[in-house]
């Protein structure tokens, strides 16, 4: 039959040149399985662990998860995490504006190692940005007595938990607007000055419309974070349920205490976060054709 | 700064410009910074110090740290090694190939940095766990993923997962298609097209996303306390022997382990620069 086929090939071959195809891609079947293979991987380590966020969040009925997502602790860790957030977020902001025009707009010795510095943060473990805040601050901390004679709670306290924040969540503003100014150079802003604009009106009148999409998916990531962070803030708050839990703590709390139904259903609003975050980022991209928030380290 | 940089009359260590505000957005950059993040790791290191080197040595030899280290380490490399297999898979048929969903697929490619690390352990634990969908599945094979060193890895894994197929992406996109027909003409088969020509430029890309999967797999803590039993010495990562020591108020020996773990991270930083540096030399900036 093998023979036959080949045949029938032969016999087929017309006998003029026929056009070569060349190897340039891989046969359909090979290419099918290496699809099955990444969309298997990606099924299991992707694609499950968030749909069962959601499947057992409502195991228990609706009901269960209203409940479980308006009790007076879920609603006062919703409250902190937001107004951590809310601090966390505007700050680092004005920080990182601040960072990318002095670092974008002019020359000076030092730059790349300050651009290091402003990236450190990615390269510590969150338990460790958690802790050097108990060390500065805790009771044996430095501070720590001097703040305690004063009656100021740092640690295991809301201004704990925001520092912490703040540490985490420093670079993502700065991270995304620093290619993007650097990109659009100093030629600009050098033309408003010379038409005699003040230097906050060019910075608002010709800087800021240009960079508003970095500025916005910076602020998005910056705040995904600052609301999903666990390590560092979990470390430093003390994990007082109703006073210091934000709401990844409380899904830990909730989840320790065998609550898995609660637990997940806090759990679920985090998940709807970060699906907004990664719709927001996409759409941005397509847009705007900036944001890689990967390749940092 | 080199002397040299300086000029011969004033120290001129930036050049002119006639844009505002350097002296103050530089300052407030530098104070904000110093005051969240420079000052607070400096004194994780002055508390180092302070130990002592006899006592800072009894501490990062002592059996239960050692095998914290070898534990983090080892799967982290583990987990970098699959992320950068499953990384580069991803990553080519994504780029090379067209599927029902691929831009969908390669937006969801980012959800382990979406994601809370507490909700991404619960979620694994609960998909891993000997009841769970897969977990289930495994543990007729004899085989347990949560509450076992392999939960870890799964976990780490996760975390992961973007570094590889983010830095590999663009590299393959970019990738030019004329060297690969060259090389079909000169009668090359396909397979030592991809090992010959299109595998070397992608290498260093390759290296860096491990290198970066690597160093985040070493400082992760939420989602592996969830999937691990936590016991010292068998499945009790660095991240978590440092809070164990922060919660018995063993703040000496927490900084101690801490600055050993920023030292790893720093060099881990260095390697990722020093990849990066190679790369632009190898294709003239």
């Amino acid at each position: 039959m093998a023979v036959e086929a080949i045949g029938r090939r032969a016999s087929r071959v017309p006998q003029v040149a026929r056009p070569v195809r060349l190897p340039l891609t891989e046969p359909a079947p090979v290419r099918w399985v290496l699809i099955g293979a990444a969309l298997a991987f990606l099924l299991f380590f992707l694609v499950l662990p968030f749909v069962i966020v959601f499947t057992e969040a409502l195991a228990k009925g609706v009901g269960v998860y209203v409940a479980a997502i308006t009790e007076p602790d879920a609603l006062a860790a919703i409250e902190l995490t937001l107004l951590t957030a809310a601090i966390a977020v505007p700050l680092n902001l004005v920080f990182g504006v601040a960072a990318a025009w002095a670092i974008t707009k002019f020359e000076f010795h030092g730059k790349s190692l300050l651009i290091t510095l402003i990236d450190l943060p990615f390269s510590v473990s969150p338990v460790i940005s958690g802790m050097v805040f108990i060390l500065l601050f805790g009771l044996q901390g430095w501070f720590g007595p001097w703040l305690a004679a004063h009656g100021i709670r740092i640690v295991f306290a809301v201004p704990g938990i925001i520092l912490a924040t703040l540490f985490v969540t420093l670079p993502f503003v700065a991270r995304e607007l620093i290619p993007v100014m650097h990109q659009q150079g100093t030629t600009q802003e050098e033309a408003a000055r010379m038409l005699r604009a003040s230097g906050w009106k060019t910075f608002r009148r010709v800087t800021l419309p240009s960079i508003k999409w970095g500025v916005l998916y910076g602020v998005v990531l910056c705040t995904g974070r600052a609301i999903g962070e666990f390590g560092a803030v979990s470390v430093i708050s003390g994990h007082i349920s109703g006073l210091t839990n934000t709401m990844p703590l409380q899904v830990e709390v909730l989840y320790n205490d065998y609550d898995f139904a609660a637990a997940f259903a806090v759990a679920s609003l985090l998940t709807l976060l970060a699906l907004v975050t990664l719709i927001i980022r996409t759409t941005l991209e397509w847009r705007a054709g900036i944001g890689n928030w990967t390749a940092e380290p | 700064m080199t002397a040299s940089a300086l000029a011969p009359r004033m120290p001129v260590w930036r050049q002119r410009s006639v844009l505002p505000g350097f002296g103050l957005t530089l300052g407030f950059t530098l104070a904000y910074l110093g005051l969240i993040v420079l000052i607070p790791l400096g004194a994780l290191f002055v508390q180092t110090a302070g130990v002592g080197w006899q006592a800072l040595w009894a501490e990062l030899t002592s059996a239960r740290t050692l095998a914290a280290f070898r534990i983090s380490f080892g799967l982290s490399a583990l987990a970098a090694l699959a992320n950068a297999v499953f990384g580069l898979l991803v990553a080519w048929v994504l780029v090379r190939y067209t599927f029902p969903g691929r831009r969908i697929v390669d937006a969801l490619i980012d959800l382990p940095f979406a994601l809370p690390t507490a909700v991404a352990g619960i979620a694994l634990t609960a998909l891993y766990s000997d009841s769970g969908w897969i977990g289930g599945l495994l543990a007729p094979l004899g085989i347990r993923v949560a509450y076992a060193p392999l939960g870890i890895l799964v976990a780490l894994i996760f975390v992961g997962l973007p570094f590889v197929v983010r830095t590999v992406e663009p590299v393959l996109r970019e990738l030019d298609g004329e060297l690969e027909a060259a090389a079909a003409l000169l009668g090359a088969r396909r397979w030592q097209i991809l090992v010959r020509v299109v595998l070397p430029p992608l290498l260093p890309a390759l290296l860096t996303g491990a290198t970066l999967a690597f160093a985040r797999a070493i400082g992760e803590y939420g989602s592996v306390i969830f999937i691990s039993s936590n016991m010292p010495g068998v499945s009790e990562i660095v991240p978590l022997l440092i809070v164990v020591k922060l919660e018995q108020f063993d703040y000496a020996g927490a900084a101690a382990v801490a600055t050993l773990m920023l030292i790893a991270s720093f060099i881990l930083l260095l390697v990722i620069n020093l990849i990066q540096a190679w790369t632009r030399r190898r294709h003239g900036g």
